[in-house]
């Protein structure tokens, strides 16, 4: 029965990919895989009567092709991110010139002159938004006030919080697995199992990673209820937010997230900037206060306040939510295998003459590790885990499963945060619509982004040779 | 007599105090024990990713509207579209199987290629200017090849001829293709450098040319090396999520015109990622059981790779 289905599925193939419409295109595709043959036999005509020759031509060629392309997409993206640092606003300056004289020849009380005044301001406004240096300016709707700032400092937050777990980890099991090999038979047996765990753990692809980051870290399998009503809580402060009647915001303070403030007269509250003011609650019979100082602290009994958090920095919560803790956490996953090995690899280098010298002076095995090899070792590992915190400050996937796309005007203030990162930043930039009328798209923000990122990565892996240029001096 | 040397001790070490050992046993035995620790969290790592999928895999399968004959049989995959949801796997291998095949088509040629002359042609000075310039592709991150993709590819594809749609197979599978061949061509060179001169000289010896030694001597008995990085890099292919996430599409159809949009199985990770799924539905655990058939593909896929480097190397000491 199933494979009937199978079968019948399988001829009524879906092929509306082949119609009528593309096949002009089809054509060309078939005058291409014609000039490729001519290509093919060329080449194999020329390998039959000069192998050497035209194979080494072929090597040339071939390993040219990966510099043209890295040629090609720094140039790409260069060229369309420069502008993204300097984004053009020739059409605001226009205007501005142009207000500029129509407001010389008109009476400074007109309305018209009040109009263009407003008009003024406005613009000058955009123009110090757009001049704003890209590294702190904030995504925005538009593309010329769009800016990396937060999720730069997402980035770096997730990458240093990442690097505070890997280091201890990662190391850790280099020096059990290169160090302390067991003589007995079994337990040898017993750590190959786990260095052919650990080998496969870094074939694993890193969404995986995200999957199980947001199971076991984010949500925690929903044992601990949902981030909005977490199971354990602290350092987070509530308070209900109000709008008066005169639009001023002010705040009462609550013990829960649950718990509603009894609104009652001469109730005190704060304002945004800290101050404290004395409520005046009016009821629906009431008369509506005419002077503004009092509107301002007037709220009707009724009113209904929205919770906001405060967070300490210290502040933690335990399901983790979409927080900086669980992206670092997750991420420590997918580099923790990358930095093992790179570090066995460094302890391996560390010539065995020097252990052998630290034993006979009578150094226990873990003396042994810390004075002599430890050291020996510390600039290949320091270099393998720069180029893994490079790799960490690329990956996206992972953080994707965790945190979704998320707009934020801030970069983090404490663990428990929401955020964004760079790679991210980029994917969903990359993704937006373009308008090809428009001179300054979402095209040239990613573009500019992913300069940032580029240049960042360069920076990192410039030290990692360093050191390794460091380390080959030290130990010959 | 061992007992006697053990008890007469020289006169200037009868009256020294010895420090107690116990405190630097017990200092040795903890540090042993938290080293042990640190590894026995890789394996939980292991142990957690197997059994999580697998239990929201059988989760997935409790649902009503899903079966597993349909899962690995069924030849639609629509969990969001139409009145009746299909989860048949089949179409999101297509799209992975497209992109993969495509960026191996890319990546193995020019990676080998690359290889072999790097180990065996390229004078030193070419060597150390090419090989940064791979590990320079090699740390690009996807996102950026995503984008390359996007603004690039698919525009050049369409230049020439090529009626391709805006999100399309080819064009993500030539950028899995250019992230992978930096894998394949410094583990292949690896693996040529890996065999010994003695051989090349004897081939020399016997009046073989450069090109005789390189593609009869070296790559044979480099060959488990080889093959272990094609492996390793389809691997990485398959499992490769932010550029067909940005390039490959969205819509998971079973086809046989690369030129379309397509899904893959990590496609279909991210997007159910981007959009909400916070409410467990049958849609968010759809996402465990892709994962667990990525999972396998990519595990034995690795397994296999590092198997037949270990098992089929030719050893010639």
């Amino acid at each position: 029965m199933a494979v009937n289905l199978l079968l019948g599925s399988w001829v009524s193939l879906p092929i509306d990919g082949l119609s009528f419409e593309r096949l002009d295109s089809l054509l060309y595709t078939f005058f291409g895989f014609v000039a490729l043959g001519l290509f093919v036999g060329l080449v194999f005509g020329a390998w039959s009567v000069f192998p050497n020759t035209s194979f080494w031509l072929l090597c040339v060629v071939t390993s040219a092709s990966s510099v043209v392309i890295l040629l090609i997409l720094l140039l790409s993206i260069f060229y369309r991110g420069i502008p993204a640092f300097n984004p053009p606003k020739d059409d605001i300056v226009a205007e501005l010139s142009e207000i500029d004289t129509k407001l010389s020849a008109l009476a400074a009380d007109s309305s018209e002159a009040q109009e263009l005044t407003a008009r003024q301001t406005e613009l000058q406004e955009l123009e110090q938004v757009i001049d704003t240096s890209f590294l702190n300016k904030a995504p925005a709707p538009g593309a010329r006030e769009a800016g990396i700032g937060p999720a730069l400092l997402g980035s770096i937050w997730v990458c240093v919080g990442c690097a505070v777990f890997f280091l201890p980890l990662g190391v850790g099991t280099a020096i059990f697995l290169e160090e302390f090999k067991p003589r007995n038979k079994i337990l040898r047996w017993f750590t190959d199992m786990l260095q052919l765990n650990i080998n496969n753990l870094a074939g694993v692809p890193s969404i995986v990673y995200g999957i199980l980051g947001m199971t076991v870290f984010a949500t925690m399998f929903g044992l601990f209820g949902t981030s909005k009503d977490p199971f354990i809580e602290l350092g987070t402060e509530f308070k209900r937010q109000y709008v008066t009647e005169g639009m001023q915001v002010v705040f009462i303070p609550t013990d829960s997230r649950d718990e509603e403030p009894e609104l009652s007269d001469g109730m005190t509250a704060f304002k945004s900037d800290g101050s404290e003011v004395k409520l005046n609650i009016i009821g629906d019979d009431d008369d509506f206060p005419e002077d503004d100082a009092t509107l301002n602290v007037s709220l009707f009994g009724d009113a209904e306040g929205g919770v906001v958090a405060d967070n300490a920095w210290y502040s933690f919560r335990l399901p983790l939510g979409r927080s900086v803790l669980a992206a670092s956490l997750t991420l420590m996953l997918v580099i923790l295998p990358v930095v093992i090995i790179s570090t066995q690899e460094a302890l391996r280098a560390v010539p065995m003459s020097l252990r052998q010298g630290a034993q006979g002076l009578g150094c226990t095995p873990w003396q042994t590790v810390r004075n002599v090899t430890l050291p020996a070792a510390i600039p290949g590992i320091m270099t393998g885990c720069i180029l893994s915190m490079s790799r960490a400050i690329g990956e996206a996937a992972p953080i994707l499963m965790i945190s979704g796309i998320v707009a934020i005007s801030m970069g983090p203030q404490h663990l428990m945060d929401d955020f964004s990162i760079l790679p991210l930043q980029i994917f969903y930039w990359a993704a937006l619509p373009v308008n090809d009328a428009d001179p300054h798209n979402f095209q040239h923000v990613a573009a500019g982004a992913i300069i940032v990122l580029l240049l960042v990565l360069f920076a990192f892996n410039s030290v990692a040779i360093l050191l390794r240029q460091l380390a080959q001096k030290q130990l010959s | 007599m061992a007992t006697a040397q053990k008890t007469a001790k020289p006169a200037v070490l009868e009256r020294r105090e010895f420090r107690s050992l116990a405190a630097t046993r017990f200092r040795e035995w903890f540090i042993l024990a938290a080293l042990a620790g640190c590894t026995v969290f890789t394996v939980m790592i292991t142990v957690t990713i197997v059994c999580l999928l697998i239990g929201q895999t059988v989760e997935f399968f409790r649902m009503p509207e899903t079966s597993v004959t349909d899962f690995l049989f069924g030849l639609k995959w629509n969990p969001t579209l139409g009145n009746v949801k299909h989860f048949g796997i089949w179409p999101l291998i297509c799209g992975t199987m497209w992109v993969t095949v495509i960026a191996m088509c890319v990546a193995l040629p020019l990676g080998l290629i690359t290889a072999i002359y790097l180990s065996e042609y390229a004078p030193r000075g070419l060597r150390n200017v090419l090989k940064p310039i791979l590990e320079l592709l090699a740390g690009i991150p996807t996102v950026v090849y995503g984008f390359f993709a996007l603004v690039v590819i698919t525009p050049a594809l369409q230049a020439v001829g090529i009626q391709v749609d805006f999100y399309n197979a080819i064009s993500a599978g030539i950028a899995v293709g250019i992230l992978c061949l930096p894998t394949v061509a410094s583990l292949s060179e690896d693996a040529l450098r890996a065999v010994p001169r003695r051989l090349r000289e004897a081939a020399y010896g016997l009046g073989s040319t450069k090109f005789d030694v390189s593609l009869k001597v070296v790559v044979p008995a480099a060959l488990s090396g080889i093959i272990s990085a094609f492996l390793l890099a389809l691997a990485r292919a398959i499992g490769e999520t932010m550029i067909v996430a940005m390039a490959a599409g969205a819509l998971a159809k079973l086809t046989i015109d690369p030129r379309q949009q397509i899904q893959t199985m990590t496609g279909h990770m991210a997007s159910t990622a981007t959009g909400d799924i916070s409410n467990f539905d049958v849609r968010y655990y759809s996402i465990y059981a892709v994962a667990l058939v990525l999972f396998f593909i990519t595990l034995s896929l690795t397994v296999l790779g590092n198997f037949v480097r270990k098992r089929f190397q030719e050893a010639y000491d």
